[in-house]
């Protein structure tokens, strides 16, 4: 079966691990926005915390967060690894390089961009994930675990805002480049389809980010206090 | 030189010109000036100019490669102010201007920065990772034999006209030079697709899309990620949309090819 391992150890067959997990992940994005949409719901947390309840027990939401939790590790693991090899490919920089001239600056920062979005990541698993799913949170009035509380409390802090809307500017960029990119290593290119793809990529892109960076705000600026 | 134009007026430069005695030896940024520049000269000429120069005063004169001297042999490979090329789009820097630079201007020249392309002397870059990866598969095999008739393959205008487009590629390795990535898969792409659409082609179709993709590799060009930098520098405009004919038909090769290996 080498020849498996050879087509993923190319550098094309990278690039389509890549391509594919980070499609994974955007439909991962468009679930998880939707469901966090239960935030904005005027009800002490009890919709949300029912929806967070049921995302940490339901047997096939739980499958596939292991399914998930594979998108990323082979998303990042092919992508810096690419990365590691493209920065090696020219050992003597330039004395003199004009790449804004060339393209855009996006384009060209995916890993620093990746970087940003790995660092939140970790923070936003800790802080939300690991504490619901294996923390101490006290329970709701439906004897749910009080997720809401803890989002609420977090999203009263500036420093944390500022992480999660800055985390969501870089993912936008990330996106904005990642999404046509994909389709282009898969080798779907069409005059056609392509401008159409970049307009449905920035749409995404756009509006997936701010939908997530809504949140914070909206709790940091506009939300009362919690009534207990 | 004076120039067909009597408006022209010459101009004084500054150039830094990259210069390495051999491929091991440590290389570095040297400045000259040039005096009487006409605006009219192509860059090459006004390099001429500085190696008269140099010859002059006895010094070595700047090693650089230049063949056709007309935008077709892809030989006359220079990064000039931080561009492939130079700053004009769609050209090759025999066939760049001094018209573009202003009288005063400094103007930084290096070679082409890969591994995959190491410097032989000064500006000249050894390109013979390109040669590898055509050996490689981007050729189709003829049987000899008595003159084919030349309609004998029938092979319809828009077809031809689209392999040909990709055919231009000159070899230069501006895509190379100009991607974050020193990657070459504009290069290989021009090839794969050039061949992938003609009916002489298709014998091959599979195993050369396999086998250029492994010498890319093993050449030591980086991956591509999809910036467009090279199509943006590319001298004779060779698209995008090849890259993904690379990718499409190496996925496809890589699935249903009898190659195990
Ligand atoms: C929800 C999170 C993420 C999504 C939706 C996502 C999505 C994508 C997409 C669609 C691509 C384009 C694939 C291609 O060019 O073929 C991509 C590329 C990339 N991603 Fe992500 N990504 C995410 C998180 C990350 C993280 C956490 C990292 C790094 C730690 C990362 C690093 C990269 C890199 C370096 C590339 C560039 C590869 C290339 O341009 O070919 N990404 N991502
Ligand atoms: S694709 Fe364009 S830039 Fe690259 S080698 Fe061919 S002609 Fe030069
Ligand atoms: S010298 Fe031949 S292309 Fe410039």
């Amino acid at each position: 079966m080498s020849w498996i391992s050879n087509t993923f150890s190319s550098s094309i067959g990278r690039k389509v691990l890549v391509a594919i997990t980070g499609l994974f992940l955007c439909s991962f994005l468009v679930v998880h926005l939707i469901g966090n949409f239960q935030l904005f719901k005027n009800d002490g947390g009890a919709a949300f915390n029912i929806y967070s309840h049921f995302m940490g027990t339901n047997p096939v939401i739980r499958t596939l967060e292991w399914v998930l939790l594979l998108g990323f590790v082979f998303h990042i693991y092919e992508s810096y690894t690419l990365a590691a090899r493209n920065r090696a490919a020219r050992a003597v920089a330039y004395v003199e390089s004009r790449p804004s001239q060339n393209s855009p600056w996006y384009s060209r920062s995916m890993a620093l961009l990746g970087t940003i979005i790995l660092v939140f990541l970790l923070v936003h698993m800790y802080n939300f994930f690991y504490r619901a799913r294996f923390g101490d949170l006290d329970p709701d009035i439906n004897n749910n675990a009080d997720l809401y509380t803890l989002v609420y409390s977090s999203f009263k802090q500036w420093w944390y805002v500022l992480l999660y809307v800055a985390a969501q500017v870089a993912l936008c960029y990330h996106l904005i480049h990642g999404f046509r990119s994909a389709f282009q290593t898969l080798g779907l290119n069409h005059r056609k389809y392509t401008p159409i793809i970049r307009a449905i990529g920035y749409a995404f892109a756009v509006l997936v980010c701010a939908g997530f960076a809504i949140m914070p705000l909206y709790f940091f600026f506009f939300k009362p206090e919690l009534a207990h | 030189m004076a120039g067909s134009n009597p408006n022209a007026k010459p101009m004084n430069l500054t150039l830094k010109v990259w210069r390495q005695k051999n491929r091991n030896a440590e290389g570095g940024i040297v400045e000259y000036h040039v005096k009487d520049i006409s605006p009219e000269m192509s860059f090459l000429e006004m390099l001429d100019v500085l190696n008269e120069d140099l010859l002059h005063k006895g010094e070595d004169p700047v090693a650089f490669d230049h063949d056709c001297r007309e935008g077709i042999c892809g030989s006359c490979n220079l990064f000039i102010n931080g561009r492939a090329h130079g700053p004009e789009k769609g050209t090759t820097t025999c066939q760049l201007h001094m018209r573009k630079f202003n009288d005063g201007d400094t103007i930084t020249i290096e070679p082409w920065r890969a591994n995959a392309f190491p410097v032989n002397r000064d500006l000249s870059v050894d390109r013979s990772a390109f040669d590898r990866i055509i050996q490689a598969g981007g050729y189709v095999s003829v049987n000899t034999g008595g003159t084919p008739d030349g309609n004998e393959i029938p092979i319809p205008k828009p077809i031809a006209d689209r392999a040909f487009e990709a055919a231009t590629c000159i070899a230069c390795g501006a895509c190379v030079a100009a991607c974050k990535n020193a990657s070459a898969m504009l290069f290989v792409s021009a090839k794969v697709s050039q061949l992938a659409l003609l009916p002489q082609g298709q014998v091959e179709r599979k195993t050369r899309v396999e086998n250029m993709v492994a010498q890319m590799d093993k050449e030591g060009f980086g991956a591509c990620t999809n910036i467009g930098q090279c199509a943006a520098e590319c001298p004779v405009g060779i698209s995008l949309e090849n890259i993904a004919i690379l990718n499409r038909e190496f996925i496809s090769a890589k699935a249903t090819s009898n190659n195990l290996a």
